[in-house]
């Protein structure tokens, strides 16, 4: 992916006005590496249809107090008397679904399930979103570093990638979720317990993306556009991140949109080893963990954070397909 | 790769919704409900039978510790043991209270007591045979009771009460360190057919650490420590066929065995098989469709198995049996502000355990608690010192309590509990909704069991500096008496720098003191007595909040004859007299 030399709009508008007469100005405008990739994107309906969803659950991920305020849902109210304890579900069909309680309520506790379906998705997203940062933030820097200068550079680096890959993530997982205590950086109860989640799973699935960054940047550095800004005496920092990095964001925020599922589905599984959220906060994978056991006998509770992960994992997927196929239409 | 890897993950959540959903329309199709009714095996013997014969076939979930009787710490090991190893004295095999009962095995008769409760003897009955048609003698009683509980570089499961009770038990080293030909001194074996027992303290409960597995005798010839679990000696009814470590075993008719020497055992079936590593659902279904006759844990069906047989037509062949646990919350008496008695009664008094109860699976799971000792325990007595309409609560009595303890508007407090046990986890989750109402806002830390006792709960020290209040606890006897249940938990000398059972640190003089007049008290029913008064004074300390009996939700299939719940072996069934019509 070569730097195409840019037509900008300054140099379009300087065309006589009289050849131009007839075609609209724009269509001969010279257009950005964006500006294509934004128009190959808008084509593609199916991965709008993911950038769109993907919206709406950020939107409902950041305004999910408010929203739980104005419809006055309360997540962690129990209603015992709608669920039958000897049978672990709640009373009627389909979950218990009724006017007040629309998805239903969840079967040990009675609590409302689309009030914590809105309740549980910041959690899940702030914890996927934080930790897919971090590692991408991780991974990007030490894969441009050890691509671009190889040698023992990259051999350090690709040796620490390698134990980071054979470091048993769970039990680590395990033991510091129970060795970090109230207190720690400041930070108590639901808001260390999230950041605990979004270091853990950031700080170790980093050298993914580290791998992608250090191939493509192995290949990169050989080419012309790179020997013309070292030939013109670029020193390292510079062209680690103003040749090499904008080349880099194609994949990078393809991985990013890739890896997000992936680390909800994380989430879920340490919820699953109980050093996840604490109760009583919803958050989807827990939601999902707790439903395993019982998903004879109440589905419905299985069903409805199910179809929840499903929707936003097949979200970020479609958008990140969408993504790849907009930057890099030769990858197809 | 990644992307396979992500949509590998989309596939199977979908995956499991969809499963889920069609799975959860399924009725089944059985027409049960032919072996008794509801429960019908608590109080009696459904399907009694006299008929030789047959095959008992048991499946379990996970391997045992060990099959070796001088090497596990398994109640259902216990149980399932008398099969192949007769020890000095068991529990009755009968049904109800019954089986609460301490008989004679081995021995002719229950130990003779000296009347400080420091000397206990017994004697053979005549005639017993091992496999190999050697007679049984007291030696080989004192030499098991030596391996099991001396020799922990080989067999380190099983519990080691002979070693604290015994006499110069802290000096000897086993058997397999120790060469003299004396042994331990504090066993004395006088003749072959005469064992003595002689303790540093009064224990008036000997008769019951005489039913351990432990008292088997062992043949010190054949004896390989660690391996003897390959080629175990039988001396009851059945010997072993085959072994398979971490598989399974097979059993057949001892031709040694004679019944005229064994009043407890009838040993109907001609074969009895167990095999390990079943998945607890497949071991369900098994019995729903009379596959196997038992679940050998014991510990009842999975949590997908119970909604499906409750609502179903095999109803009938369920019991909810007492487990013999009652899970409770300690309250820590060095973590503010549980120090003040008033606090501690804030939460007897506010908690709804009702909810709770609901919460862990409802009345097939447990009963609300209100005493320490549960109702399968000898001593137990029924009382509720903080009595509230059905179990709710009093939210008005509580905050009475809140204000005397200096907190009108609550406080701020940890709950643990064990995140590999969903039961637990769900009963901090409502504990926490229902303390809220009454202003005392519980944050749950959860910690895996494994190390819950190690490193975390059973800490005082750790519990201390991360303020960990109330602690969630469920404690069961490894013998049915108050004794055996409570020493452990509420006197004083059971709290440990690490991995003790006491949670409260509750070390109150009164209590410790009750507890040891009590056990050297020879008069049995004043010695059982004083168990439900020494509960009522914990309560009064208001230290333990009982919040549930443990129930166990068990299951038996048609075949199965002879079934009874034994209430000494933790609420599963009698393994002695369960037989099978296949």
């Amino acid at each position: 992916m070569t730097a195409p030399i840019e037509t900008t709009g300054a140099e379009a508008g300087a065309q006589p006005e009289a050849v131009l007469s007839g075609v609209k100005k724009s269509q001969i405008e010279g257009r950005s590496l964006t500006q294509i990739a934004w128009m190959r994107f808008k084509r593609d309906k199916v991965a709008m249809a993911g950038g769109v969803v993907v919206i709406l659950l950020t939107l409902l991920a950041v305004f999910s107090k408010p929203i739980q305020w104005i419809f006055n849902l309360d997540p962690n109210k129990f209603n015992q008397d709608l669920i039958d304890p000897a049978l672990l579900a709640p009373k009627g069909g389909w979950g218990g679904m009724s006017w007040d309680h629309p998805l239903g309520v969840d079967p040990q506790y009675g609590r409302d399930m689309l009030a914590r379906i809105i309740d549980g998705s910041w959690v899940s997203l702030l914890v996927a979103g934080g930790a897919t940062l971090l590692s991408v933030c991780i991974g990007t820097v030490l894969g441009v570093v050890a691509g671009y200068y190889g040698g023992w550079v990259d051999s350090i680096i690709s040796k620490l990638m390698d134990t980071f890959l054979a470091f048993p993530l769970l039990l680590f997982a395990i033991s510091i979720s129970a060795s970090v205590q109230d207190g720690f950086f400041g930070l108590d109860g639901l808001s260390l317990r999230i950041c605990v989640l979004i270091f853990v799973i950031g700080f170790f699935s980093w050298p993914y993306i580290g791998r992608i960054v250090r191939a493509q940047t192995m290949t990169l550095r050989k080419r012309e556009f790179i020997e013309a800004a070292t030939s013109l005496g670029a020193r390292g920092p510079y062209v680690l991140f103003r040749e090499l990095l904008p080349n880099l964001v194609a994949p990078i925020l393809v991985y990013s949109t890739l890896i997000i599922p992936t680390n909800i589905l994380f989430e879920a599984a340490l919820s699953f080893l109980g050093v996840g959220i604490a109760p009583p906060q919803a958050s989807w994978g827990g939601m999902l963990s707790n439903a395993v056991d019982l998903y004879t006998a109440d589905p419905q509770y299985m069903f409805v954070p199910g179809l929840a992960i499903f929707i936003t994992v097949l979200a970020f997927n479609l958008l990140g397909d969408g993504l790849r196929d907009a930057l890099d239409p030769r990858s197809k | 790769m990644k992307t396979r890897r992500v949509t590998a993950g989309v596939a199977s959540v979908l995956a499991l919704s969809l499963g889920a959903a069609a799975c959860g329309g399924g009725g089944d199709d059985n027409d049960g409900g032919g072996s008794g009714k509801k429960d019908a095996a608590l109080n009696s013997i459904v399907n009694a039978s006299s008929k030789k014969g047959g095959t008992v076939s048991y499946e379990h979930s996970d391997v045992p510790d060990s099959l070796d009787p001088g090497n596990t710490y398994y109640g259902w090991v216990q149980n399932f043991s008398r099969l192949y190893g007769r020890t000095l004295t068991t529990f009755k095999p009968a049904a109800g209270k019954d089986g609460l009962t301490v008989v004679p095995d081995l021995a002719e008769s229950l130990g003779k007591s000296s009347p400080d409760a420091k000397t206990w003897t017994y004697k053979l009955r005549a005639g017993v045979k091992f496999q190999d048609g050697k007679p049984v003698t007291s030696k080989d009683v004192k030499y098991a009771v030596e391996r099991s509980n001396f020799a922990p570089e080989a067999l380190s499961n099983g519990p080691t009460y002979f070693k604290s009770y015994l006499e110069g038990g802290d000096k000897y080293k086993g058997p397999y360190k120790d060469k003299s030909a004396d042994g331990i001194k504090s066993i004395e074996t006088p003749d072959d057919r005469t064992i003595v027992f002689k303790l540093k303290q009064p224990f008036a409960d000997f008769d019951y650490l005489a039913t351990f597995s432990q008292t088997a005798p062992v043949p010190q010839a054949k004896d390989d420590g660690a391996k003897y679990v390959q080629h175990i000696v039988s001396s009851g009814p059945y010997q072993f066929q085959s072994y398979e470590e971490g598989r399974g075993a097979t059993l057949v008719r001892n031709p040694q065995w004679d019944p005229k020497t064994d009043p407890n055992r009838k040993a109907l079936p001609d074969k009895v098989t167990i095999k390990f590593k079943v998945n607890q659902v497949t071991i369900d279904n098994d019995l729903l469709s009379d596959k196997i006759t038992g679940d050998a844990a014991g510990t009842g069906v999975a949590p997908q198995t119970q909604p499906k047989v409750l609502a179903g037509k095999n109803a009938g062949q369920t019991d909810s049996s007492y487990a013999g646990a009652t899970q409770y919350i300690a309250l820590n008496l060095k973590v503010a502000p549980f120090d003040n008695i008033h606090c501690r009664k804030a939460v007897q008094w506010g908690l709804d355990k009702q909810s709770v109860l609901d919460a862990m699976g409802g009345t097939p799971k447990g009963d609300v608690a209100t005493t320490l000792l549960p109702p399968s325990v000898n001593g137990y007595t029924k009382f509720d010192t903080y009595a509230t309409e059905g179990n709710k609560g009093n939210a008005a009595k509580a905050k009475a309590e809140l204000k005397e303890c200096g907190k009108p508007n609550g406080f701020k407090t940890i709950l643990t509990a064990r995140s590999d046990r969903p039961a637990e986890v769900a009963q901090a989750t409502a504990v926490q909704a229902s303390l809220k109402k009454i202003g005392i806002n519980v944050e749950i830390k959860q910690f895996p069991a494994g190390k819950y006792f190690s490193n975390f709960a059973g800490v005082p020290s750790y519990v201390h500096a991360n303020k960990l209040g109330m602690l969630s606890m469920a404690w069961g006897a490894d013998w049915p008496t108050g004794y055996g249940f409570l020493d452990q938990v509420v006197n004083g000398a059971a709290i440990k720098p690490s991995g003790g059972n006491n949670l409260m640190e509750l070390d109150d003089p009164k209590i410790n003191k009750a507890l040891t007049d009590a056990i050297a008290n020879t008069d049995d029913a004043a010695r059982t007595k004083a168990w439900g008064e020494i509960d009522k004074m914990v309560l009064d300390n208001a230290s333990v909040v009982p919040v549930v009996y443990r129930k166990n939700l068990l299951l038996r299939p048609k075949s199965a004859t002879n079934v009874t719940v034994t209430q000494a072996y933790l609420g599963m069934y009698d393994y002695l007299l369960m037989g099978s019509s296949k």
